[in-house]
């Protein structure tokens, strides 16, 4: 596409001078980070003997550390939690932000502007703030949802609970990306359909969420991305409530090793073991779905 | 529910078949003069109330004083000076940190989400323009970026940070978010959109240098693209919490996002403190909402998916 050849000599050196700001950034911020973990996560620290003071010196521990992640049942249990976790935030900001987007699509539905910024605006309140808010909401105390009644902090409940602040914050995000791509749709498309006698219903789930489902797709690994991630909502919200441990999700799990116990080397492999799964994760998942709709389209 | 639907779609048929939509309504079989989908407004107000409500609430919980908040009526205001009071307590707590947890949050997403744009816009302009050795490679691992959860380095970046000495400084905070794979590809897309080839050519030919074009052709064009970029990142360093909360130990460098957890955690102990962190909860939605609402203008989220027409 860009040209490549007969240039002069002079440019030939602009484009890396161009990305080196990147790849500098990259490699501080993301390769040597990885890579020291990596170092951290093969050492582990022993106390010293002796009577010249105490003090840690490390040692080489091989794959001790990976041994210990990997049959770290609180660690498990974590993975356990992030998952049911996501399996309802993924889903339930995916298809509400579907569904909000399609009825804002209709033509006669009223109030748009006003319930599209209402729903959007969620995006800019972080998630420490919207834990806060609704941590409060769910208080008994000072609950004005029946938080006295209910037991917003219960085993199974506190899952939704987490689960309501995050779908809270990111559906509107959504909602907007997919509304977007049905206002680009060609609109002679529907008119047509509608023509063709075609119901509303139809047109909406025969024609238009099929033809927008690059844009759900891109929701989709957002989503799921940012499930893999969660540790705002459940962090916020453990000061409130016992239901929440200091190791509830992995990332927690991962700051209490480094900061809760100063074991840098285990917090080290774990960080290795979870950005891998996660990169693995994120991969498949944009692999699947971007193949599925690949043999939806044809 | 189904008839209500049925019967929208075909008074919708008939509007449409009449002309094109919202040009003739044709006779509404009910109701004033224009037709409502009742049921998908309703659906959707009630979207909106879900989302709007949290606020709401921490507006009236923030009228009310430490002994109020847990004794009167969850929903009514208390219409004393509660609010004012409340606020002069955050502004008094430790010299008036809140504030300045404020203004740091702002200079945060402010300075990073511009340098992050122009290192992004650098680089999506050069992997689009240019062909270069080791472009596809790059391109590669940036797109493999894009799926690396950021926040999951955050740990590392500390642990990395730490040995440097760079910890608990402003360039611990802000140098890891410059970089924004996300942003890049964005920009790569936009690049290849908005800047022609031919008039980097003619550019050339007329013997403009690579830097002048990039900087008064290439930005340029990309100008609405950018702010896209820029609004997401700011929006993003605005919202982060785990990476500045693992950098920073001195309080005067909190962004308000740790700034409020720490609050919270102190309130854990007394409840007197609720009050404050409620205060401080609705001060710090309010500013970023009013930016929100006077950027609309300026924040097209249809480049967001990078689907470029």
């Amino acid at each position: 596409m860009a040209p490549t050849t007969a240039r002069p000599r002079r440019t030939s050196r602009f484009p890396y001078l161009l990305v080196l700001p990147a790849v500098l950034l990259l490699a501080a911020f993301v390769v040597a980070p990885g890579c020291y973990a990596l170092v951290l996560s093969l050492q582990r620290s022993k106390v010293n003997g002796g009577l010249l003071g105490g003090g840690t010196h490390t040692v080489f521990a091989g794959l001790a550390n990976y041994r210990d992640v990997l049959g770290d049942t609180q660690l498990r249990s974590g993975v356990v939690r992030m998952l049911a976790l996501g399996a309802v935030t993924v889903p339930g900001t995916v298809l509400l932000a579907l569904l909000f987007a399609v009825l804002l699509d209709l033509e006669h539905t009223r109030l748009r502007r006003v319930t599209r910024l209402a729903i959007f605006l969620p995006y800019a309140v972080p998630g420490v703030i919207a834990s806060l808010m609704w941590g409060f909401l769910y208080l008994p105390a000072t609950s004005p949802i029946g938080g006295d009644r209910v037991d917003f902090f219960g085993q199974v409940a506190v899952y939704f609970s987490v689960s309501n602040v995050v779908v809270w914050g990111a559906v509107g995000f959504n909602m907007i990306v997919i509304y977007t791509a049905l206002r680009a749709l060609p609109p002679e498309l529907t008119e047509s359909a509608r023509l063709d006698g075609a119901t509303e219903r139809q047109i909406v789930l025969r024609i238009k969420v099929p033809l927008v489902m690059p844009a759900v797709v891109m929701c989709t690994l957002f989503s799921v991305l940012a499930a893999l991630q969660v540790f705002n909502e459940p962090n916020t919200l453990k000061p409130l409530s016992n239901a929440v441990s200091s190791t509830w999700v992995p990332l927690m799990q991962i700051y209490d090793q480094a900061f809760g116990n100063s074991d840098i080397h285990s917090a080290a492999a774990t960080s290795v073991v979870l950005a891998a799964a996660a990169l693995v994760l994120s991969f498949l998942t944009a692999r699947i779905i971007q193949s599925r709709v690949q043999r939806e389209a044809e | 529910m189904t008839a209500t639907e049925s019967r929208a779609a075909a008074a919708a048929r008939a509007v449409v078949t009449g002309g094109r939509p919202g040009r003739t309504p044709a006779p509404a079989p009910r109701g004033p003069r224009r037709r409502v989908a009742l049921l998908p407004t309703a659906a959707l107000v009630v979207g909106a109330l879900y989302c709007v409500v949290p606020t709401l609430w921490i507006l009236v919980a923030a009228t009310k004083s430490r002994t109020e908040l847990f004794s009167t009526s969850t929903y009514v205001p208390s219409l004393g000076l509660g609010l004012v009071r409340n606020v002069r307590d955050l502004s008094d707590y430790q010299g008036g940190i809140f504030w300045r947890w404020m203004l740091n949050s702002f200079l945060y997403a402010a300075v990073g989400g511009a340098l992050a744009s122009f290192v992004s816009a650098a680089c999506g302009y050069a992997l689009a323009k240019y062909a270069f050795r080791g472009r596809t490679v790059l391109f590669h691992t940036i797109l493999a970026g894009v799926l690396l959860p950021q926040i999951v380095l955050a740990v590392p970046q500390y642990l990395l940070l730490s040995k440097v000495g760079l910890t608990d400084s402003l360039i611990g905070v802000l140098l890891p978010q410059l970089f924004n794979p996300y942003g890049i590809y964005l920009c790569r897309i936009y690049a290849r959109a908005a800047v022609p080839d031919s008039l980097l050519e003619a550019g050339r030919i007329d013997g403009a240098g690579e830097g002048r074009l990039f900087f008064s052709v290439g930005l340029r064009l990309m100008g609405p693209g950018l702010v896209t970029v820029f609004l997401l990142q700011f929006i993003a360093i605005w919202n982060n919490f785990l990476l500045p909360y693992v950098m920073l130990t001195s309080d005067d460098k909190f962004p308000l996002t740790v700034g409020l957890y720490s609050l919270l955690r102190h309130g854990a102990a007394e409840a007197s403190l609720y009050s404050l962190v409620i205060t401080g909860t609705l001060l710090s939605v309010l500013p970023v909402i009013a930016l929100f609402l006077s950027l609309q203008r300026f924040w097209r989220i249809d480049l967001v998916t990078g689907a470029l027409k």
